[in-house]
């Protein structure tokens, strides 16, 4: 299939569909209403299901009783509503429940804006809800990208049986890209029967499924917990995404940076080459797993001085960022916030101000 | 001579976790046996509460999920809408449903969701310990309550059957009891009413059902059975408050 010109909301909502997905409940919220626009129209059409929640909060519970019978869902919220879907998560990921969480970013906190942001790194990848749990996170950097994690998206939920989100800040969901969508996935939700409660007679089964975050006895929910550790630790092993710029050269700076983030840094560090400074980047596109070895060992290549993080926020993967490099280099934030973005000059001005 | 009287299929060979005297036992029991009735146990998936039924998917044959506090009519809808032809139900208290989940509620009954709510209502928090519900009387004592409920200050007991039955969407709405044999038989035909309209795919449908808690009111059982009809039905009136007709 050829390119098709897309609004980032609008080709996510496509994705989802391709990728099996006719499930859709969700709250509206700025900047990604579209998102629900479009599929309450290609829902019906294409025989899905689309339902606008009274609040995000019911809105995470919806997605849970259909995701707790083994059917594919998604939702999609900025923010704000993030945060009252967090709750819900926190139940999805304590029952082991396959969905996808689109969270195209906006400023904060509280009501905070309505342009593109960062702001809610630890949120998705530090939990957000209570207890011990991990989202698997992806961060595309653009709308093509968004596209293809959506797809994937699906597969990986059911693969480790957990929630996975997306942050895209703002401008992935506001802008208009060319996108190729790569064939529809044709496969059914995995292993359901084994786990989903669905009705005994649709899987001639005599016992029944139960589907809970409940477990109350300490022992069991140690070993529940213990179960999710080995859960993230696959993910690391298994699924980790990132992809490097200029690693080849003989880099005085190492740049991490993700989402739109990283297409100014790119920017950046073409500019610098010109004037004969060559500064590399590793741009995670799994945030959680985090890089944390591809980071140490690209920090630690001779030439480079200082590992930078910049962000479209106060400083929050840097700390992920200082952990990976585990005190072998410097590591210094920059970034800006409320949909200010920082620009290549000053990302260009950072970097000769440290060499 | 064969047997007469048996436990349903529906229901767990199990102990249940219930104080004595609780009225959870008969509520499970009536819609076990409607299940049964119907034939509808293996195509049956339950939702479960947070409250002193948080267990019950262990006194059941049949599928279950579990809830967060308040929001299992958001988890029923994602349920039945991406299943329709599943039989769907919850089973919540009433600080479960008339506090925490009470938008959940009311925007699922507005919606006409298909499923049903059994809504057991017994004027106190059980699990926690006794604490004041939204549905505790005027002047009752309970642990968050020690002089009784001052309406002045929390204000008058919400009556759920009355408040979800002003809705203009078609629903099935109805209060019973199961402090006395009469009002027990009346309370299941009610909840099999509320299964048959769910089958024939006509609305959303919740019975409220006036129950005790011995423990948490300090009394014995038969002195609970005892004041929830003198005190409680006084402000709780039984009957059908809805039809889809």
């Amino acid at each position: 299939m050829g390119k098709v010109l897309m609004k980032g909301n609008e080709a996510i909502g496509e994705a989802a569909i391709r990728a099996g997905c006719l499930n859709y409940f969700a709250y509206p919220i700025t900047p990604q209403s579209e998102i629900a626009e479009y599929l309450s129209r290609r829902l019906p059409e294409s025989g899905g299901v689309y339902l606008q929640g009274e609040s995000e909060v019911a809105v995470s519970y919806m997605i849970f009783g259909a995701a707790g019978c083994g059917e594919r869902v998604f939702t999609s919220s900025s923010s704000p509503g993030i945060s009252l879907m967090s709750e819900g998560l926190s139940y999805i990921a304590g029952a082991e429940l396959p969905c996808v969480f689109v969270n195209i970013m906006r400023g904060g906190p509280g009501l905070g804006g309505i342009l593109p942001s960062q702001a809610d790194y630890f949120q998705a990848t530090k939990g957000g809800g209570h207890g011990d749990y991990h989202l698997m996170v992806l961060a595309p950097d653009s709308v093509q990208e968004a596209v293809d994690m959506v797809m994937e998206s699906f597969r990986l939920a059911e693969k480790y049986r957990n929630p996975v989100m997306i942050i895209g800040d703002g401008l992935i969901g506001q802008m208009m890209e060319p996108v190729a969508f790569r064939d529809e996935l044709k496969s059914e939700p995995l292993n359901k029967d084994v786990w989903a409660s669905n009705g005994m007679s649709t899987r001639n089964s005599k016992t029944p499924n139960l589907v809970k975050s409940l477990f109350l006895s300490p022992e069991q929910l140690n070993a529940h917990n213990l179960k999710l550790k080995a859960k993230y630790e696959q993910m690391a092993r298994e699924d980790l995404r990132f992809e490097t710029y200029n690693m080849d050269a003989d880099y005085k700076a190492l740049i991490v940076s993700f989402g739109t983030m990283s297409r100014v840094c790119r920017t950046a560090i073409d500019d610098l080459k010109e004037e004969g400074i060559d500064v590399a980047m590793l741009r995670p596109q799994t945030v959680f797993p985090f890089p944390e070895k591809a980071i140490y060992d690209a920090a630690l290549k001779k030439e480079c001085k200082i590992v930078l993080s910049i962000e479209m926020n106060m400083g929050q993967m840097v700390e992920d960022v200082e952990r990976s490099v585990k005190g072998q280099r410097p590591v210094e934030w920059y970034g800006k916030c409320g949909g200010e973005i920082p620009t290549p000059e000053e990302i260009q001005e950072l970097v000769k101000s440290r060499l | 001579m064969g047997k007469v009287f048996k436990k349903p299929e529906a229901l767990s060979d199990v102990h249940t976790h219930y104080c004595p005297g609780c009225t959870h036992g008969i509520i499970h029991r009536l819609i076990a046996e409607v299940i049964d009735e119907l034939g509808i146990r293996e195509n049956t998936v339950g939702v479960a509460p947070v409250g002193c039924a948080v267990l019950i998917y262990d006194y059941f044959t049949l599928d279950f999920q579990e809830s967060a506090h308040g929001r299992a009519p958001a988890m029923a809808t994602g349920i039945k809408r991406v299943r329709p032809d599943l039989m769907v139900f919850t089973y919540q208290g009433d600080g479960d449903m008339a506090s925490i989940g009470i938008s959940e509620i009311i925007h699922a009954a507005n919606r006409g969701e298909k499923f049903t709510s059994i809504f057991v209502n017994n004027a106190v928090y059980g699990m926690t310990g006794g604490q004041m519900a939204p549905t505790t009387l005027p002047g009752q004592r309970t642990t968050t309550s020690p002089e009784g409920r001052n309406v002045d200050e929390v204000g008058m007991p919400i009556r759920m059957a009355e408040l979800l039955s002003s809705l203009a969407t078609p629903g099935y709405i109805a209060r019973h009891s199961v402090t006395s044999p009469k009002y027990i038989n009346r309370t299941k035909k009610a909840i099999k009413k509320a299964f048959q309209y769910q089958m024939e795919n006509r609305c959303f449908s919740l019975i409220e059902v006036i129950s005790t808690c011995p423990t948490n009111w300090g009394m014995t059982p038969v002195e609970a059975l005892k004041w929830a009809e003198d005190e409680m039905l006084q402000f709780y009136q039984l009957g059908e408050y809805k039809t889809p007709e």
